[in-house]
């Protein structure tokens, strides 16, 4: 195939696709703060002793987990306005991002909780915690350090996922991509340029968040 | 909701919609059996390959893994476009899943032939059994076994993933759905049908991959 | 006669690391070698060496005549090709510490695998012949028992019966004790002593002095990758004759 390289388009649009990085970043790390929230009380509602929050939980995690997030974005933005709630395309975006992000973080969480061994609670009783103090200063930072690495991963599927903001035209560095897609017709370079952007964010992330583990790890 | 509206809507685009799904079952099953075909490959060079295989493998599934499954469906559709290869939407968003599914697969079945004891070759050798025999008769088994759970959340993770393929004008269930509301306005109640399509669809995959994995179970 | 195994001049590095200096050692057929020694002293190398496990330097082994893992071709050493390892490795026969039996098949089918892909034997003649030693060891009762629903001790039961239902010329046993819980010790010990009294040719790395001085027709100590001290099991054990071995035998009296 004889096909002539140009990446100068490309590469003069370069604050786009830097802006679009950037929101879609930022739409990530939103996101995930809500979700880690969102996960942690429903990882707890999925394993408490009330029938009903446990149902709750169960349905709310099993039923986003199920559904293609395309879908969720679209009801989001087209659907739930025809019961009042409308909102703006970002904010309806860090919407479902969150509530998506949090039904997979609180299938870490629980699996998570489910794998301390029941002696850290008796521990906590035995020197008069209360459940609460229990759960705010032994299960939930013990827990947390172990699922580090399975959030670390889920991060990054999220931050992956910021690129279907482009469907509802929330302008992130997918969105761009097709515009100079469309504007230039270097196809290959654009595609190219963007899918090594996200790879090299990908590895940014991965790596920083690697760090953070080896910082907060129990040393054994 | 207009839930009479809904229903006389719904029975009247039954065929549409029927169509629809069975683009959504072709597109998923063909992308799942090709990419795990592929990926089964790809996890061989992974673990046994000689370095420059290894290298070239690791640099393909990382930058798969890294890609957004959106950016890929757009990149295969616009490229080879592009590039004068023959390919309509249907036939580039189904590689763009099946390189997507080949880069977990591969990487599922590294991570799970690498887990099985060094122990289990080398009993098998001492037995006199040559490489081919250990890995089809000793390895293979316990490493399928392993990798099932976590091929069928992949295999899920594809049909959500077939949703994308609207976007470049695949008529499958989404984009079908999305031509009935934009007959009917009905968007909530036709994106909460899609959403429980879904669900439905990946709730009998798993239960399903469940089934099995107990059948094969080995008992302890 | 010619030896069941003959090894001379045996050298093994890892790396800077020399484990086997120079290792001479013949069996006869129905032998019982124990070799002894402290742990680094390269006993297990050099079992796993025999079993083509690990590749070797320098020296030469054979087994029943047959010079095994390398052909001299010009001059050269080289390797020899997989499939003549694999028949190779099949005379002789491996029970290994931690037993590695296969978790995904019944103990019956872990002794058949062996005897239908390498002896290529048809599937029923092989399940009898497996039948035959799981019932030697004491597990026939527990055929279709699946590795993980077994003890520690019947699991090695079934790993010595899948190794020796092969009809190895040589058995190799490598501490095959040391995992199990003390209880279980003795049926295992009992199943290889019974192999020895048939007349099985046998070399075992073993911790337990008073079953390698029971069981035994000669007992080697190796220290630093050397044979130290070798001879029948009174002379070593009531009689030793270096300091070495002497401190040894003072260190595993427990």
């Amino acid at each position: 195939m004889t096909y002539d390289f140009n990446f100068a388009v490309v590469w003069r649009n370069w604050d786009l696709l830097a802006e679009g990085l950037m929101l879609g970043l930022f739409l990530a790390l939103v996101s995930i703060a809500i979700g880690c929230v969102l996960g942690l009380a429903a990882a707890f509602g999925m394993l408490s002793r009330h029938r009903a929050l446990r149902w709750i939980s169960q349905c709310y995690v099993s039923a986003i987990r199920n559904t293609p997030i395309l879908v969720l974005i679209l009801f989001c933005y087209f659907a739930l306005p025809q019961l009042g709630i409308a909102m703006d395309k970002i904010p309806s975006f860090i919407f479902t991002l969150s509530l998506y992000a949090g039904a997979y973080l609180a299938e870490v969480y629980r699996s998570g909780l489910v794998a301390l061994p029941p002696g850290l609670r008796e521990a906590g009783l035995a020197i008069g915690l209360t459940e609460w103090k229990i759960k705010r200063y032994l299960i939930i930072p013990v827990m947390f350090r172990n699922v580090l690495p399975a959030m670390s991963n889920n991060f990054i599927s999220l931050f992956k996922d910021t690129s279907l903001a482009a469907a509802i035209a929330v302008p992130e560095l997918t969105f761009y991509a097709r515009k100079i897609n469309v504007e230039s017709f270097r196809v290959i370079e654009t595609w190219m340029v963007a899918s090594l952007i996200y790879v090299g964010a990908c590895v940014a992330i991965a790596a920083l968040l690697r760090r953070l583990e080896a910082r907060l790890s129990i040393p054994r | 909701m207009n839930f009479e509206f809904f229903l006389a809507d719904l029975w009247a685009a039954r065929a549409n919609l029927l169509a629809g799904l069975w683009q959504t079952v072709l597109i998923s099953a063909g992308s799942v059996a090709l990419g795990t075909l592929l990926g089964l490959l790809v996890g061989l060079g992974l673990s046994y390959g000689r370095l420059p295989l290894r290298i070239a493998l690791r640099i393909y599934t990382d930058f798969l893994r890294g890609t957004p499954v959106f950016v890929l469906i757009l990149a295969c559709y616009y490229i080879f476009s592009a590039a004068g290869l023959d390919l309509d939407a249907f036939q580039a968003g189904c590689l763009a899943l099946t390189l997507f599914c080949s880069s977990h697969v591969g990487e599922i079945l590294r991570g799970a032939l690498n887990a099985i004891p060094a122990g289990q070759t080398e009993a098998a050798k001492s037995i006199g059994l040559t490489f081919g025999q250990t890995f089809t008769s000793v390895l293979l088994p316990q490493a399928l076994r392993q990798m099932l759970p976590t091929w069928v959340n992949t295999a899920t993770e594809i049909v959500k993933a077939s949703t994308l393929l609207s976007v470049i004008g695949v008529v499958e269930f989404l984009l079908a759905v999305q031509q009935v509301i934009s007959r009917t306005y009905l968007s909530l109640e036709f994106y909460l049908f899609a959403g429980l399509v879904y669900f439905v669809l990946n709730f009998a995959i798993e239960q399903a991959g469940r089934a099995v994995e107990r059948r094969i179970a080995i008992p302890r | 006669m010619i030896p069941v195994l003959n090894i001379t001049d045996l050298h093994k590095s890892f790396g800077e690391l020399e484990v086997l200096k120079g290792i001479d050692l013949a069996m006869h057929k129905g032998d019982v070698v124990s070799l002894i020694g402290s742990s680094g002293s390269g006993k297990t190398t050099l079992l796993r060496c025999v079993n083509l496990l690990e590749e070797f330097g320098r020296g030469r082994i054979e087994i029943a005549g047959e010079p095994i893992g390398y052909r001299e071709e010009g001059g050269r050493r080289r390797r020899l090709p997989e499939r003549q390892i694999a028949r190779q490795r099949a005379m002789t026969g491996m029970a290994f510490q931690q037993f590695n039996l296969f978790p995904h098949l019944s103990a019956v089918k872990n002794v058949m695998l062996g005897l239908t892909k390498t002896k290529k034997l048809p599937a029923e003649e092989a399940r009898a012949i497996a039948e035959s030693w799981l019932d030697r060891v004491g597990m026939l009762a527990r055929k279709d028992h699946f590795p993980g629903q077994l003890s520690g001790g019947q699991q090695q039961r079934v790993a010595i019966a899948r190794a020796i239902a092969m009809a190895p010329q040589l058995m190799l046993f490598d501490e095959v004790t040391s995992a199990l819980d003390p209880e279980l010790v003795s049926e295992v010990l009992a199943v290889v002593r019974d192999l020895g009294r048939d007349g099985m040719t046998m070399l075992l790395v073993t911790h337990e002095m008073r079953f390698a001085r029971d069981v035994s027709s000669r007992v080697v100590f190796m220290h630093q990758g050397r044979i130290h001290e070798e001879g029948p099991p009174e002379q070593i054990f009531g009689a030793p004759g270096t300091e070495r071995l002497k401190a040894f035998l003072s260190n595993s009296q427990s």
